[in-house]
């Protein structure tokens, strides 16, 4: 055992592979086939919800802290990144209701006035701008967490839950108040940010050179949760665990449990701020009437499916879910015939019964998910032969 | 092939489904949030969308690829504070909306707007979303003295406003837009003493042929009667739908192809006089629309009646 | 004055519907430490159960028989959703709960196909009476009076009944209970069947004062009615009730003000004061966690 190096291991190298093979796949996909085919909006939709699901997890699997505020911190995050980045020309047309808005800073914008705005200089600028949106609309998050979760984060389990909750609606109604108008546009939709088509690589003529639009959603969503897999792999990941598996013992063993929640609440809300700003690319349109607490309850399943703990799990159980609800239970809604004669059940709506009655078999008969709290990589491990006498 | 969307979260989702399937022209959607959600995909995917009763600006606002065939909420709003002004000679409005719903606020921007100009003042509420209890709204608007109640907002809620407001014995009148005229509407307003009125794109007797046509599809196919609320009275959506349609075919007529591509750019060439009005677009894709219709409800009967025609001046 | 009374009125009727639901969850929780999040889904069936029953038989068999159904669906949850993980850490039984809400919410919107509809009259109460200048309809009086009634009957229950001395053994220590003879099972369906009555009966009040049933329905009333329970002193029956009317009131009160936005965010916010401020509710007893 001490001999043991600290190196990639043999499964963690296979999932890497996976991983990198996954990537270049897409790309080559969505500059092959047919560009608008519903596997890429899968794939945009599922790379987003991976992300906030993966930060759900680390504050319900690793930590132990039984929140359902998500949608509130994606709804932050998705409103900062598009309030940052709505091009100013256009911005008087979008608040209509409102005469205009009284934000008038773009960082795209701003990037376009230092680098120019054609070509290149116009993509770079675009880059920096969103990439710099982005992390605002996660520490926007963050800022809120930290101040909720001075009052809430000593709450049990189920009373934290409802707090979360009760915080998530508050925040909506307010983001929803005509008085705040001029800043969130009040009750219609924010649009005209940059999204991910507008990563698509154009040639002079505005002919598409290289489509990158489902590759960037999984580059970012990697970026994020590669550095919550070496969070969780460091000491501050080893006391989160610590806290979930026993407080008081945690507390015994000195870990100060009041700092240790309230990082692992404001890292995890980071994440689902920059969740949110991701959801804002994916969706086009940001409204405050979408991040409803249904939301967080879909992101809740989609944790309990891949295994509350692990983090692959969740990235896979993102895929099914949204393959299954988006596209392969499609045909659950359409009227069937066999030989001419219309089968009974199938018409709309029959798509989403299915879909509930499958997540509660899963959640009866299949408790610990997917993954349960393994990960990836051990799947692949080297199976160790036990020795006589070991 | 259909697509049924609840919320505009779903919306891109679907919108691939269809894009995917490569089809021609888009028909919808009826609600504005729904189609602006859903713009970004069609327009990716170069794809002509034709909105059929979404009535905020927005969704042709700003690009070349949707169209729609019916009015607008700056005039809907507009036509119907006339109306409350002029005809009902209202001088106290009490305006109720679904929070966080874009065509609910924005028509009761546009009301407020005109119902001011006319010299009249105006309440306004929003209630959250799946709220049920709307007698405290009810009691307000009341206890202010208000004139007309005016809530352009969906068949659930207005369902249950124009039967709570029956049991309170309210002397305003209810004024609605296009999603008031429903059939379930009607119902809610039978045998009570509200006073009714919605404005909308097409009012039976308009097209005696249509109407003819209409009812008996109707009445002899039993999944479309459920679907219109159990009986043939016509709404508007109906309507507009049919009209829809024949717009799209003669857009394929006129393009003389089935590629997206080629109908987008023969559509806004497209005239045909509908069984709604004459429908010509204009530049940003809007159907070039001055008038709209005002209905009352005719609550022994539980049928619309015919008021009259207003126009935005 | 008319305004004034009116909103009482609404107000009174409003929190003793959420009373009776709220009931509901303050038993399950006491007893199950579980916040059944189903249970205002399964309000919101009982009503779309009556709208389809009420069209194929008269309503006297109509309404008994959509108490059954209520009653039998909510056994048959507890049974198929709850029971197999009752050994189960609590977040695995709320997502049970949660998944169940869900699938309550799929199956009336598949029924229905989406389409609002709207609750049958029923007699008597859906009249309209005026009570010092206000009209309203007979049952918003009826309501806080059944509440009161139905509490009552349900502490008689609780204190002098056999199965009532049960469930109270039950919700102070599961195990211990267990090991005394108390039969689990038996206490836990008859307060899901308690839990599903009252909902039943709710839901003829709420749906008969606000006509139109959609699936959602059932969530916001649901959730309000834990916050409700939660206000009173959750594991507490009077509680619960209290709670809910204050709730209710409050509720009508601020929605008759310019901040009307905010009406379901205050019930929120209050419900966030009193976890911080006193977590075991206005009526709650304090219990010591033993490490």
């Amino acid at each position: 055992m001490l001999n043991e190096k600290k190196k990639l291991n043999k499964g963690s190298l296979i999932t890497l592979i996976i991983i990198l093979v996954f990537l270049i796949a897409t790309i080559v996909l969505e500059n092959t086939i047919n560009p608008n085919s519903l596997l890429f909006t899968v794939i945009r939709k599922a790379a987003v919800y991976s992300l906030v699901a993966v930060s759900m997890n680390l504050l319900n699997g690793f930590t132990g802290l039984f929140s359902l505020g998500q949608a509130g911190f994606m709804l932050l995050g998705a409103y900062t990144y598009a309030i940052l980045t709505i091009p100013n020309d256009v911005r008087d047309i979008i608040y209509y209701l409102f005469q205009g808005s009284s934000f008038h800073v773009s960082t795209v914008g701003f990037f376009e006035g230092i680098l120019g705005d054609t070509g290149v200089a116009a993509f770079i600028s675009m880059i920096l701008g969103v990439i710099i949106a982005i992390v605002a609309g996660g520490l926007v998050a963050a800022l809120v967490a930290y101040l909720i979760g001075l009052p809430v984060l000593r709450l049990k389990s189920d009373y934290l839950a409802i707090a979360t909750l009760g915080f998530a609606e508050i925040l909506r109604a307010i983001f929803q108040w005509d008085k705040l108008g001029k800043i969130t546009n009040g009750a219609n939709a924010l649009r005209g940010y940059p999204t991910f088509s507008d990563f698509n690589i154009k040639a002079e003529n505005g002919a598409t050179v290289l489509r990158l639009s489902s590759f960037i959603p999984l580059l970012f969503a990697g970026i994020c949760i590669l550095v919550i897999v070496l969070l969780i792999n460091s000491s501050y990941g080893r006391a989160f665990k610590a806290i979930r598996d026993d407080e008081v013992a945690a507390e015994a063993m000195g870990i100060n449990l009041a700092k240790h929640k309230m990082m692992s609440f404001c890292i995890s809300s980071f994440f689902a701020g920059v969740g949110g700003a991701l959801f804002a690319m994916f969706a086009s349109t940001v409204q405050a009437k979408t991040f409803t607490s249904a939301m967080t309850y879909e992101i809740f399943l989609i944790v309990v499916i891949g295994g509350i703990g692990s983090i692959s799990g969740s990235c896979i159980a993102s895929f099914l879910y949204i393959a299954c609800s988006e596209w392969w239970l499609r045909f659950l809604d359409n009227t069937q015939y066999i030989n001419g004669t219309q089968l009974p059940l199938f018409r709309n709506g029959f798509r989403m019964v299915v879909f509930s009655v499958v997540i509660m078999v899963i959640v009866l008969f299949f408790r610990d998910g997917l993954f349960g709290d393994k990960e990836l990589p051990d799947l692949f491990k080297k199976r160790r032969v036990k020795k006589d006498g070991e | 092939m259909l697509i049924t969307v609840l919320t505009s979260q779903k919306a891109p989702a679907a919108a691939a489904v269809l894009v995917g399937k490569n089809v021609a022209i888009v028909l919808g959607s009826y609600g504005s949030g729904v189609s602006i959600a859903a713009s970004e995909t069609f327009k990716n995917a170069g794809v002509a969308a034709m909105g059929i009763t979404c009535t905020n600006p927005n969704v042709t606002a700003g690009n070349d690829h949707y169209f729609r065939i019916c009015f607008l909420d700056p005039f809907q709003g507009t036509v119907l504070a006339n109306f409350a002004a002029k005809e009902l000679g209202a001088k106290k409005a009490y305006c109720l909306g679904e929070l966080g719903n874009e065509y609910d606020q924005g028509l009761i921007s546009y009301f407020t707007e005109a119902f001011k100009a006319a010299g009249g003042t105006v309440i306004s509420d929003s209630f959250p979303t799946n709220n049920s209890d709307f007698t405290t709204y009810i009691n307000k608007a009341k206890s202010e003295g208000c004139d007309v109640f005016f809530c352009p907002v969906s068949i659930a809620y207005s369902t249950q406003i124009v039967a709570q407001a029956a049991t309170k014995d309210v002397s305003f009148a209810i004024l609605g837009s296009d999603t008031l005229d429903d059939n379930m509407v009607l119902d809610a307003a039978k045998g009570t003493d509200i006073k009714l009125y919605v404005s909308t794109f097409y009012a039976e007797g308009g097209n005696a042929d249509f109407d003819a046509g209409i009812k008996e599809y109707i009445n002899t196919n039993a999944d479309a009667k459920t679907a219109n609320g159990g009986n043939d009275t016509i709404s508007a959506v109906t309507a507009m739908g049919y009209d829809a349609y024949f717009v799209a075919i003669e857009a394929i007529k006129a393009a003389n192809s089935t590629d997206p591509g080629a109908i987008k750019t023969a559509l806004p060439t497209v005239k045909y006089t509908g069984v709604s009005g004459d429908i010509a677009f204009d530049d940003i894709g809007d159907a070039k629309r001055d008038t709209a219709y005002i209905k009352t409800a005719d609550n022994d009967n539980a049928a619309w009646k015919f008021v009259t025609q207003q126009s935005a001046k | 004055m008319e305004f004034a009374v009116s909103q009482i009125l609404s107000g009174i009727s409003l929190g003793g519907q959420y009373a009776l639901i709220a009931i509901g969850y303050t038993m399950v929780y006491g007893i199950l430490r579980l916040i059944n999040f189903a249970h205002g889904d399964v309000f919101m069936i009982a009503g779309i159960m009556m709208i389809y029953m009420a069209t194929t038989l008269p309503l006297y068999i109509a309404i008994p028989a959509m108490i059954i159904c209520t009653v039998l669906l909510g056994f048959l949850i507890e049974r198929a959703a709850y029971k197999p993980l009752r050994a189960a850490p609590r977040m695995s039984v709320m997502i049970s709960a949660i998944g169940v809400s869900y699938l309550l919410q799929n199956l009336a919107l598949y029924i229905t196909g989406g389409q609002p509809k709207t609750y049958p009259r029923i007699p008597w109460i859906s009249d309209t009476v005026t009570i010092f200048g206000a009209r309203t309809y007979v049952v918003t009086l009826v309501t806080p009076f059944l509440v009161i009634a139905l509490v009552v009957a349900l502490t008689l229950l609780i204190n002098h009944t056999k199965i009532g001395i049960a469930m109270r053994a039950v919700s102070k220590d599961f195990e211990t209970s267990q090991l005394m003879g108390v039969k689990i099972n038996t206490v836990i369906s008859v307060t899901f069947i308690i839990g599903s009555f009252l909902a039943a009966v709710g839901s003829v009040l709420y749906f008969t004062n606000y006509p139109t049933v959609v699936p959602m329905s059932g969530a916001m009333p649901g959730l309000k009615a834990f916050v409700a329970a939660v206000f009173g002193g959750i594991g507490s029956i009077p509680g619960a009730v209290i709670g809910a009317f204050i709730i209710g009131i409050c509720e009508t009160l601020i929605k008759g003000t310019d901040y009307a936005i905010f009406s379901d965010a205050f019930t929120f916010a209050l419900l966030i004061v009193i976890l911080v401020a006193k977590p075991t509710g206005i009526f709650g007893e304090k219990t010591t966690d033993k490490v």
